[in-house]
């Protein structure tokens, strides 16, 4: 008898136990839900803000970065002297690699009409070190820019990146417009940061 | 030619102006009129992950999860238990990269209960309860099979050691600091310290900084000895679990009818989770006086330990705080104002050419110090409340007869189910399970328990 009433004191105990738990699960659910859930976010380079620092090329968990030189060719004036090609003071205005800015030569010039080029990223070889996008940005419209590439970024819980980005350059973009690229991102509005 | 795209410039200029600054207003040089019929490509934008990917990521949690209560609880399966973790460590751990998981979510729900600006998503939030809600009734299924991190632990126990009760309590208090840093952390803002210093996340990634892969192959090969050392002495989701688990509904038992005292399974337990009877003997009204007055001794004293440690918590804020970029880029700048002038300095020029004036950062920076502040004082109490109620608890001597897992120690990993014999008569010929069976001598240890 006496046996039976301790189980049942304990069985009474537990099940008050696991209510008062299932309760403050629900209660920190509910604070944490506030007033509305978000479907997902993934991580993004505002170029407004970034400062082209080249810790992007760095602090990624990944090697090379998931983070790429993006040209917005809706912005881009199409200059024979690209300040995002060539060094400072090239030598001459032609494609030797001594002339180049990016480490890699990840940036291809291709000739188009007088006196108009068109620059491409082979985002093979970027490694997202900023320097194009710093010397397009000083010289030229800044239509070279940076941008997480989801096909390779791995979307973690906190960007490595963002928490050393010293602009707070990298932030929490909705799903569904994962990019922020210059000219196409101001057409969708400018709430789209 | 060069003076008409001088005037371009400035008319283009003045158009930006007028149109109020819409974007970088870095637009020298105008869009071309292309005459060769230049198609100007458009970048390409790569899909993330969908978000119907992320959904079918939780129907995957909530199936396996299932199964392995499935196999703890109904089919009384280590084998089955074992086919599911390896199903979690190639799906959650390889293919998924470890991210997100349930134990990192306690961040993301922090900082949604204390930042207003950031909304948790549904599936973060879905990662977080499920394993939960299935502690609350069946224990740490989750750990069993469904947590990557606890499967890689688990499938490279090879010797494991047993340590004295005392080393298994005091290292026991680890995981609520940790808990308790990661919270605190998150709410202020500042870092997701389970993120970052997670140390086998590096090797599902192939990918890591080396100091993160050599901490990863330390915790393995120590996890051949001591088994999972994170889970026992890290995991702060761990420390939700066994709340959870400990009044769960339905648990996992050694035996499937009645303990027959044998004391077989209670070496076969590699975390040490299994608790011997009380002996009866032991209980004398003497012993229980005595444990009486003890435990009244450190409930009076609760009080103190809370005090005290948020006193210590909230002297340590000013440490503490150092993790938010803020508060140490204020510091730095305040310490070192020479560094002012040092161009390699990139926080610092960055914040200059911000425009930011140095007043804001610093009121920006009191602010975060003030949270830490106050979350020092909640970060301490509890660090004390943990420690008191630890010490009050080891003069409870509860009344048990038979051999039973400690429910918040004990992962489910269903190891010590094959170990008792009650088991082996009830299905008589099915000895299968036995080479997953560590090679212990049954019987050799005796646990004390609390
Ligand atoms: S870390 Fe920030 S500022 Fe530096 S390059 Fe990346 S986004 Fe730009
Ligand atoms: S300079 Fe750097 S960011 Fe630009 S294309 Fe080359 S590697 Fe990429
Ligand atoms: S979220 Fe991770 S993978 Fe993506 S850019 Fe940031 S650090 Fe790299
Ligand atoms: S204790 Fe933590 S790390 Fe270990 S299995 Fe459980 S949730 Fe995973």
């Amino acid at each position: 008898m006496k046996k039976d009433r301790s189980i049942n004191r304990r069985e009474f105990i537990n099940r008050g136990a696991r209510v008062t738990l299932g309760v403050s699960l629900a209660g920190v659910t509910a604070l944490s839900v506030g007033d509305s859930l978000s479907k997902k976010y993934v991580w993004q380079i505002d170029p407004e803000k970034c400062t082209q620092c080249g810790r992007c090329a760095t602090e990624c968990v990944r090697t090379p970065s998931a983070v790429k030189c993006v040209h917005a060719y809706d912005v881009c004036g199409y200059c024979d002297l690209c300040g995002g090609y060539f060094k400072p003071g090239p030598n001459e205005l032609e494609t030797g690699a001594e002339n180049q800015l990016c480490p890699t030569g990840a940036i291809q010039r291709r000739f188009i009409e007088e006196p108009y080029f068109e620059y491409i990223i082979d985002e093979e070889l970027c490694i997202g070190c900023a320097k194009c996008v710093k010397g397009c940005a000083s010289f030229g419209n800044g239509s070279l820019q940076l941008q997480i590439r989801h096909n390779l970024c791995l979307n973690c819980n906190e960007c490595s990146i963002a928490r050393v980005c010293p602009s707070d350059a990298i932030i929490r973009v909705p799903i569904d417009e994962p990019y922020m690229i210059k000219g196409m991102f101001l057409e969708n509005g400018e709430d789209a940061g | 030619m060069m003076k008409f795209k001088g005037f371009l410039k400035i008319l283009f200029l003045l158009v930006l102006i007028l149109a109020g600054i819409l974007s970088a207003g870095q637009q020298r040089f105008p869009k071309p009129e292309f005459e060769t019929g230049y198609e100007q490509p458009t970048p390409t934008t790569p899909e993330p992950r969908s978000f119907g990917m992320e959904i079918a990521d939780t129907i995957i949690l909530a199936a396996v999860l299932s199964l392995v209560t499935y196999f703890i609880i109904r089919k009384r399966s280590r084998r089955g238990v074992l086919w599911t973790s390896i199903f979690t460590l190639v799906y959650f751990g390889f293919y998924r990269n470890g991210c997100i998981c349930s134990i990192g979510a306690i961040q993301n729900v922090a900082l949604s209960i204390f930042d207003p600006g950031y909304k948790i998503s549904v599936t973060v939030l879905i990662f977080f309860l499920l394993p939960l809600v299935f502690a609350l009734f069946f224990g740490r299924v989750f750990c069993a099979a469904a947590c990557p991190l606890g499967a890689i632990q688990d499938l490279l126990v090879i010797k494991p050691v047993s340590l004295p009760v005392w080393v298994r309590k005091t290292l026991g208090i680890f995981p609520y600091i940790y808990l308790a840093m990661a919270i605190l952390f998150a709410a202020t803002g500042s870092d997701f310290i389970i993120c970052r210093y997670d140390p086998f996340v590096g090797i599902f990634r192939m990918d890591a900084p080396f100091i993160m892969v050599i901490l990863g192959i330390c915790f393995l090969v120590l996890g051949m000895f001591f088994a999972r050392p994170y889970c026992r002495v890290f995991c702060p989701y761990g420390v939700l679990l066994s709340w959870m688990s400990r009044f769960s509904k339905y648990h996992l038992t050694i035996t499937p009818s009645e303990c027959i005292q044998c004391k077989l399974c209670s070496a076969s337990c590699p975390f040490d989770a299994i608790e011997a009877p009380v002996v009866e003997k032991y209980r004398t009204d003497q012993v229980l006086n005595r444990n009486r007055n003890r435990f009244i001794i450190f409930a009076l004293a609760l009080p103190l330990w809370i005090v005290a440690g948020g006193y210590i918590g909230s002297r340590a804020h000013i440490f503490l705080s150092k993790a938010n970029p803020d508060v140490y880029l204020a510091e730095l700048m305040i310490h070192h104002p020479e560094l002012k002038n040092d161009p390699d300095n990139i926080d610092i020029q960055s914040f200059l050419e911000s425009g930011d004036s140095f007043e804001q950062l610093v009121e920006k920076a009191s602010l975060v110090r003030q949270k830490f502040k106050t979350g020092g004082w909640y970060f301490g109490g509890f660090i004390g409340l943990v420690i008191g109620v630890m010490l009050m608890n080891q003069f409870i001597l509860r009344k048990q007869k038979d051999y039973v897992p400690n429910r918040a120690d004990c992962f489910s990993c269903g190891r010590c189910m094959d170990y008792c014999p009650v088991e082996k008569q009830d299905r008589n010929t099915d000895n299968q399970d036995d080479e997953f069976v560590n090679g212990n001598p049954p019987g050799t240890a005796f646990k004390n328990s609390m």
